[in-house]
């Protein structure tokens, strides 16, 4: 089992396993998204033209207004939404729409974690213990079983 | 979290399955902050156009609503809706928007919401007062009523805002705080702005140098105090840049008559902001010097920002389409005092109740074929790229001449 493990201060929602999407850059769903094509379209984004859906962003900061709290949840509806957000500083919104829209999440960390989890890397992100960690290859997923732990949970698509 | 009788009652269903649903809600935000227990709020505000909430957010609404239960325990308002129901076809939105929207307000009349529809209440409906808890939505509304009023806010993102306002209370966290209320960081201006678009500029740069929500900037050297909508702009734009929700101006707001007052004479200034900073911010944005439409919106504009916009506007002969966004309780005012004429008759519009980037605004630049927008808010200008946008930020002024001009100069 890997021992690359970090702790947060904050956390909230189901222990999900995926692969990372890393950026040391804000986050706004409104600002910096395309949610109909579930990619990143803000062009001064680091992720700008990735596919967000399923993966577990490792972002810096909740950036922006408040639309993030309805804007997870709509996501959610259309299972166009990632499995978990792990940030170095969350606001509120992010928090509050991660409530509603059942995403799992971390936040504050010791240390800067977007420089400590690799871009692409698989990740266990666990709520109930706090903690992120990376994966041995021997401890991934068979096909389809990571699926289970972002199942879809609200109305139609 | 501690909870009192009536808020456990509350969250045992004995107050209805929509005070349950709520408190649920406020619950597990408030363990994620570590909150010790509620605070009495006496507003809500909530931010729900439908662009955000989508199907599965109207159908929550609807959800609600259907209970039965009465809805909101105190006066719970509106942000902007995502269309102006007179000017929808202007702004090629689809039928199906228009009744997503049509649904999400009988939801929330069926509530007890009140359908303000505003960014600008600070200005038009009830302010809040030093002190005054309050849940608030709209990033811009929460930055000026913490900073400007002394409010207490968190950034309260629609579902629980409006939860909020189904319980009275909101999780005593972040800004309801005394110990998140003292300055983080010191910043000295060797200049003061003089238009509007400068004072978002200089705001955007704060949030950028604040960069995330638990930073509370302290801006000192600011030759005079601010007027509202000078504030307004400066306080939504550093919001939107910086996700930033107080900010304190030495001497100026309520908070921070002297510099001990909110722990800035512990601080060493670390940032120093100049004329040229602010000039560096706009011509980033200046890509191309073609416009395809000029918008005033977010924040909604007062009526002495439409005064001076009919006053440029007067006479002119636009080439390009020029929307002034407003609320629902300005836009009386300026129909009555002749504003609206003179901005239409130049081929401008002035819309209500809306707010542009809240109302599909990717949909309306693929539809209108709207690309290249040039505005006086640089909040618009922050939140636009993403949208498919080049937004371009200039002086009211200027962006009038580019309306007439088909170019910015």
């Amino acid at each position: 089992m890997s021992t690359t493990q970090y702790q947060s201060r904050h956390a909230m929602g189901r222990r999900v396993i995926g692969q990372t999407l890393v950026a040391h850059d804000g986050f706004s769903a409104r600002y910096d998204l395309n949610r109909l094509q579930g990619v990143f379209s803000r062009p001064a984004h680091k992720l700008v033209g990735q596919s967000y859906v399923d993966k577990i962003l490792v972002l810096d900061t909740a950036k922006g207004g408040v639309a993030t709290a309805w804007m997870l949840h709509e996501m959610r509806s259309r299972n166009m939404v990632p499995s978990a957000i792990v940030f170095n500083t969350v606001n509120t919104i992010l928090a509050q729409g991660a409530a509603l829209g059942d995403v799992s999440m971390l936040a504050g960390f010791d240390v800067d974690i977007t420089a400590q989890i690799p871009h692409g890397a698989m990740v266990e992100v666990d709520p109930d213990t706090f903690t992120i960690r990376v994966l041995d290859p021997s401890e991934y997923p068979a096909e389809g079983q990571g699926a289970a732990d972002t199942r879809k949970v609200h109305g139609p698509r | 979290m501690k909870l009192n009788d009536e808020e456990k009652a509350m969250l045992a269903g004995e107050a209805g399955s929509v005070a349950k649903t709520a408190m649920e809600h406020q619950i597990k935000v408030g363990r994620f902050f570590k909150a010790e227990d509620f605070v009495p709020v006496t507003q809500a505000h909530v931010m729900a156009d439908t662009e955000s909430l989508g199907q599965a957010g109207v159908m929550w609404l609807e959800k609600l609503a259907d209970a039965g239960e009465g809805g909101v325990r105190i006066p719970t308002i509106t942000d902007p809706r995502g269309t102006d129901f007179e000017k929808a076809s202007l702004l090629g939105q689809a039928d199906w928007m228009l009744e997503l929207e049509r649904r999400a307000i009988e939801a929330f009349i069926r509530l007890g919401v009140s359908m303000t529809d505003t960014c600008i209440n600070y200005q038009t409906v009830l302010a809040a007062t030093r002190g005054e808890h309050v849940a608030f939505g709209d990033t811009g509304v929460v930055i000026y009523s913490n900073s400007v009023g002394g409010a207490r806010s968190n950034f309260e993102g629609g579902p629980s805002a409006l939860s909020a306002g189904l319980t009275g209370r909101t999780p005593r966290y972040g800004y309801h705080l005394d110990s998140h209320r003292q300055a983080t960081l010191r910043i000295r201006t060797d200049w003061t702005p003089r238009s509007l678009d400068d004072w978002g500029a200089l705001g955007g740069i704060v949030g950028r140098l604040s960069n995330n929500y638990w930073q509370v900037p302290l801006v000192e050297g600011l030759e005079a105090a601010p007027t509202s909508d000078e504030l307004k702009h400066f306080g939504a734009a550093m919001a939107s840049f910086g996700s930033t929700a107080l900010f304190h101006l030495l001497g100026i707001t309520p908070e921070a008559p002297r510099l001990a007052d909110v722990g800035g004479d512990k601080l060493a200034v670390t940032h120093r902001i100049g004329e040229s900073d602010v000039i560096a911010l706009k011509q980033s944005y200046r890509v191309d010097p073609s416009i395809d439409v000029v918008v005033f919106s977010a924040p909604q504009l007062s009526i002495f920002e439409l005064r001076d916009l009919a006053k440029l506007c007067n006479g002119k002969n636009f080439k390009r389409p020029l929307l002034a966004v407003t609320s629902p309780q300005v836009k009386p005012d300026c129909d009555r005092f002749g504003y609206t004429k003179v901005i239409e008759e130049a081929g401008g519009t002035v819309l209500s109740g809306m707010c542009f980037y809240q109302s599909y605004a990717r949909e309306m630049s693929e539809t209108k074929g709207w690309k290249r927008l040039a505005t006086n808010s640089a909040k618009l200008v922050n939140i636009l790229g993403g949208y498919g946008y080049v937004p371009m930020l200039a002086s009211m002024h200027a962006c009038v001449q580019a309306a007439e001009m088909g170019e910015l100069q």
